[in-house]
């Protein structure tokens, strides 16, 4: 067909089209002159800019990020150097967030401290992703035995006391970043489970995943080419907030003797810390900088996720 | 410029073109859902097939069981709590019988379908040339070069204008009509023999619908691909299909030529669907002829004719017994019906006064002398 694509390239489509399909030049193509006046040149994406906010969480997550690989590096003060001289201080030059009841610098242990949290919190979220994420998956497609033998799995660990069951597990696998990692993993994989099976349940049964199966796709090919696309916005919500639960229940661990050995500190222990022995009342910046620090972080996070996806959904798009 | 692909198609079905006489036969084909009420029977007893190359329209009203029988024939249904029995025979192969596993060889390779929503039946987040390539790659071995390639041009086959440019593009940034049309070209993309096309205008405005038949029709006939035309509008059927099915709760009332079906209408279930159709001729704020009552419950069907109930020359005989699907004169003309109409008259005996429904005095007018009509 040369002469077809002859006539498109030089635009005389058109003239042709409206010979065969009388009327369309009226109703679809003026929808489509509309929308390629948006939509100019290659890059359909180049719309208003992302904003102060969103490059000001950006810097955020780099520096908490970038702290906590480089702590070694950087010139902190020891974490555990307990200074008498400077209990319950506030921010200073000589420590620029203050010092605990017990004198330390508040700064490196922050800094230190986020490297168990982002460990814990982002390694953990992402074994509950894995696999609870591919279950419900699989199992809001599939329907039938397997889903309901899944959620009947998913609802006994749900129903389980969880710290019984750490305390009985760190008990006779001891505690250590690894392990705790892999044990609150394990708990978050019921939760994920259950909110993409109900995302993937909701999309299992839409035309476009029956037309799919009618040009032959197979079940994997339906589950993570036509399925997965659409519930990654969930997705990444919903491992989001995780990620903060996960944190904090990693401090409480702490707290217990659960996890990571005192004194090395995790955001969770940290504000674990600035809440007992009264301290809320004598030095609230001890819970102040992890409590801000994860919130900025998390909010950051979201705030990214969220102007990439007004900026890349190609559902909300222009409309 | 599509068949050329015919050539190394890597499936062994394509024996389906040696195959002798019709490509799908569907026989005695039965689907029931099981219920918290009970079984609904909602294809109950359709024989029909459909020859290579042609359109066959299937008519009726909403409920009347033409989605589930396309549903059916695919194999395309739940697979609890349906109850399925009958044959259809595609190619000479018998399709009720394949595991999905066969059936996956057949879907989109052989036997397409277009739906009827092209608002939900494209997935959002993937650019429409993915979404024609996907079934290039899968039946035809493509690598994705060239069914990229191949999408451009199957993009301009359903004259999407700048296909280069448009492969890109994302559902959102089409019209319903574009849409739909790339629907087809997703639905032709592997040249299939039979496209079951179920209501594939119904969610577009009348101007488009009128274009998407005319290209549906174009692009059938460049391939000779056999069409079955789901659809609640005798208007869509009239100039574009060669045979009509009727169906009414489930079950074919009327069968023939399109030609035959418009000129010699026997049953008064398909001449009703005609007078339903509004005409511009009609003065304005004229009423339309409605079909008075609802399509009947298929979890206890009517005795006797289906259609009685509604019927403006039902008789006893209607009431009590099931009329066959049977031919008077052309055998290519099947009816179930046992007063037939003949010129558009019924040739029921007038209704007695007295026995006679009150609130359908119009079947007493209508209802012409016998002896005049026969």
């Amino acid at each position: 067909m040369p002469d077809d694509r002859e006539l498109q390239d030089t635009g005389a489509s058109n003239q042709l089209l409206g010979d065969r399909f009388p009327g369309m030049a009226a109703t679809d193509e003026a929808i489509m002159a509309v929308s390629t006046e948006h939509n100019e040149g290659d890059d359909i994406l180049a719309r208003k800019p992302l904003g102060f906010l969103f490059w000001f969480a950006v810097v955020w997550v780099a520096v908490v990020f970038l702290a906590a690989i480089l702590a070694n590096l950087l010139p902190l003060q020891d974490m555990n150097f307990q200074n008498y001289s400077a209990l319950n201080q506030g921010p200073s030059s000589a420590h620029w967030l203050g010092t605990d009841d017990l004198g330390r610098d508040l700064l490196s242990r922050l800094i230190f401290g986020s490297r168990v949290s982002l460990v814990v919190g982002f390694c953990g979220v992402a074994i509950g992703l894995l696999v609870g994420g591919t279950a419900g998956l699989v199992s809001g497609y599939k329907g039938g035995k397997l889903d309901i033998s899944l959620n009947a799995v998913s609802f006994i660990i749900l129903a389980f006391p969880a710290i019984v069951a750490v305390i009985a597990i760190v008990t006779f696998w001891g505690a250590s970043l690894f392990h705790i990692t892999i044990i609150l993993g394990v708990g978050t994989i019921p939760l994920m489970f259950r909110v993409i099976r109900a995302s993937s349940l909701s999309f299992a049964q839409r035309d476009f995943v029956i037309a799919a199966k009618t040009m032959g796709a197979t079940d994997t090919r339906i589950v993570f080419r036509e399925i997965l696309p659409n519930v990654v916005p969930v997705m990444v919500t919903f491992s989001l907030i995780t990620v903060a639960g996960i944190i904090v229940i990693e401090g409480t661990l702490a707290f217990l003797g659960l996890s990571v050995h005192l004194p090395i500190p995790s955001w969770g222990n940290l504000i674990n810390e600035g809440t007992s022995n009264n301290a809320l009342a004598t030095n609230p910046y001890i819970l102040m900088w992890p409590a801000l620090s994860m919130f900025l972080l998390l909010w950051s996070i979201n705030l990214i996720g969220d102007r990439l996806r007004q900026r890349f959904d190609i559902r909300e798009g222009l409309l | 410029m599509i068949g050329r692909h015919r050539g190394h198609r890597p499936l062994e079905f394509k024996d389906v073109g040696s195959h002798d006489g019709p490509l799908l036969v569907v026989e005695d084909l039965h689907t029931s859902f099981r219920t918290g009420r009970g079984t609904v029977r909602a294809v109950d007893g359709v024989s029909f097939e459909v020859h290579e190359g042609r359109t066959l329209g299937i008519v009726g009203e909403s409920g009347s069981g033409k989605t589930v029988l396309s549903r059916s024939i695919m194999g395309l249904l739940p697979p609890r709590d349906v109850i399925r029995s009958g044959t259809v025979h595609f190619g000479g192969h018998e399709l009720s019988s394949m595991s999905e596993t066969q059936l996956r060889a057949v879907w989109g390779a052989e036997l397409s379908m277009i739906f009827q929503d092209p608002m939900t039946a494209l997935n959002p987040v993937k650019r429409i040339g993915v979404q024609i390539a996907e079934s290039l790659v899968l039946h035809l071995d493509m690598d994705k070069k060239e069914a990229q390639t191949t999408a451009v041009e199957l993009l301009r086959s359903v004259g999407i204008p700048s296909p280069e440019e448009r492969v890109r593009w994302y559902p959102f940034q089409l019209s319903g009509g574009m849409r739909q049309r790339v629907m087809i070209a997703i639905a032709l993309a592997c040249a299939p023999r039979l496209v079951l096309a179920d209501e594939p205008t119904t969610g577009l405005d009348v101007t488009v619908q009128a274009q998407i038949l005319d290209l549906l029709a174009d692009l059938q006939r460049e391939r000779h691909m056999a069409v079955i035309l789901v659809t609640h509008d005798l208007g869509v059927v009239a100039t574009r299909a060669d045979d009509i099915i009727v169906m009414y709760a489930g079950r074919i009332v009327e069968r023939a030529p399109t030609r035959i079906l418009f000129s010699d209408t026997k049953m008064p279930y398909t001449r009703a669907l005609m007078d339903s159709i509004p005409r511009l001729a009609d003065p304005s704020g004229a009423r339309l002829d409605a079909i008075a009552g609802r399509p009947p419950d298929l979890i206890h069907p009517p005795p006797g004719c289906r259609f009685a109930p509604r019927c403006q020359y039902a008789q006893d005989k209607c009431r009590e017994s099931e009329p066959p699907l049977r031919t008077v004169g052309s055998p290519d003309h099947l009816f179930a019906c046992w007063f037939p109409l003949v010129d558009g008259v019924s040739t029921a005996p007038p209704v007695k006064v007295g026995i006679g429904r009150s609130d359908r005095p119009a079947a007493a007018v209508d209802t012409p002398d016998p002896e005049a009509s026969a």
